[in-house]
């Protein structure tokens, strides 16, 4: 048996007749062939799977397709504008916020996510928004220093950045 | 996962009535990792999400009335529940980790009644009552035993009352890996007197009249001076014995006294 589901992914309007068993994560990397995000542990824990949906930062293994129903929903793919990546992208890229890359698109949509809520975040505060996010290489130093520098390029603060 | 049919009902009368051959599916943040390791394989799912009913926030004179589809997000970041109930507030803003809290709710979190879950807690120690589609149930006999509760086959929460407290506050010893609760305690002055309620330790959420009798005579961390707890009956596990649980919750109860005198 399938059902149909219907939601808008970056922007764009998609629909797909899916197994009630299929997860959101299985839409987007299987049938929309959105690779940006990532299946870690498959078991709720690591967060490489992060997507946003209606705004608010999910795990995408942790939820079935059908229940993205009407929603809008965000990926790593929808981040940047063009060839311009989005603040927090830059921030990463500019900190060196990853070592082997596979943790960081879950990474950067809680970041994003935690920004949206909290745009002064402290260091504390930027620890404890992450905490649904595991990485096994870099010790989070670097992915901290990038959400803050993200932070302060976002609130316009060019001395701070 | 086994294959499943799958609702969503826009009335709680049609929810309720798939309910005989099919499971309630709130936020799906127990349920649905458990479907995966085939630990549970429900034939049908009825997903609540559709039910605008179960949402919401709603303040009233002496209590906060939340729907049971309310997400974690959504009380940790209520304006009406950090003024009224702010230790509530910070239990919700405590559960597992932010993506879990945009999608787990109040409902599904009290109708698994995990061991460690904080709800339980919370609904024990303000005296909350759990509303149903059918009856209201007092927090204390909602909580039957481990993963078990007071609902019946097919019966729905609708709300949760959660009565207002004088001050209250919610501390736990959070496992590092998982998030879940190793022992918390929620302590509440109550206009039915001071409740302390521990959730982690033991098969489900308890209170310790102990402790409840040595704060009604003075609400001070000093008034739990050489209470403790034994550890018969308690969990344990990879990440604590018994014992080790028990030594944790008179600290804990002493650090929720602390905090709560310190609104």
């Amino acid at each position: 048996m399938t059902v149909e589901v219907s939601l808008q992914v970056n922007g764009k309007a998609v629909s797909a007749a899916v197994d009630p068993r299929t997860l959101l994560v299985e839409l987007l990397r299987q049938h929309l062939k959105l690779t940006g995000t990532h299946v870690g542990c498959d078991t709720s824990q690591c967060g490489a799977c992060v997507v946003h949906v209606d705004g608010c930062a999910v795990k995408s293994c942790t939820m079935l397709a059908v229940q993205a129903e009407g929603s809008s929903v965000t990926t790593i793919e929808g981040l940047a504008q063009g060839s311009t990546l989005h603040p927090v992208q830059e921030a990463f890229r500019e900190c060196h916020g990853l070592q082997c890359g596979f943790c960081t698109p879950g990474m950067i949509m809680s970041a994003v996510d935690l920004l949206q809520r909290n745009p002064n975040p402290t260091e504390p505060e930027i620890r404890h928004g992450l905490e649904g996010n595991i990485c096994r290489c870099t010790g989070y130093q670097n992915i901290v220093r990038a959400v803050a520098t993200a932070a302060a390029k976002l609130r316009g603060d060019t001395a701070a950045a | 996962m086994h294959p499943f049919e799958y609702l969503r009902p826009r009335d709680l009368a049609a929810a309720v009535g798939e309910s005989a051959t099919g499971n309630y599916l709130a936020g799906g943040m127990t349920l649905l990792p458990s479907m995966k390791l085939r630990l549970t394989s429900p034939d049908k799912l009825i997903d609540l999400s559709g039910l605008k009913d179960l949402t919401g926030i709603q303040a009233e004179s002496a209590a906060v009335v939340i729907g049971a589809m309310t997400r974690h997000a959504e009380v940790a970041a209520s304006a009406e529940v950090r003024r009224l109930i702010p230790a509530l507030a910070e239990l919700a803003g405590g559960i597992g980790d932010p993506l879990v809290r945009n999608r787990g709710t109040l409902g599904g979190s009290l109708a698994n009644n995990d061991p460690a879950a904080d709800y339980p807690g919370a609904l024990l120690a303000l005296g909350g009552t759990v509303v149903t589609d059918r009856r209201d149930i007092a927090g204390d006999d909602f909580i039957t035993g481990m993963f078990s509760t007071a609902l019946e086959p097919g019966e729905l929460i609708v709300r949760v009352k959660f009565p207002v407290a004088r001050r209250a506050a919610y501390v736990k010893f959070p496992s590092p890996a998982s998030r879940y609760a190793m022992v918390g305690v929620f302590v509440a002055e109550t206009a039915a007197g001071v409740r302390v309620a521990v959730t982690g330790a033991a098969a489900c959420a308890f209170r310790l009249t102990a402790f409840e009798d040595a704060l009604q005579k003075s609400f001070a961390v000093e008034s739990l001076a050489g209470l403790t707890v034994s550890g018969d009956g308690y969990n344990q596990d990879l990440h604590g014995s018994a014992d080790y649980r028990a030594s944790l919750v008179p600290v804990m109860a002493k650090r929720a006294v602390a905090a709560a005198l310190a609104r």
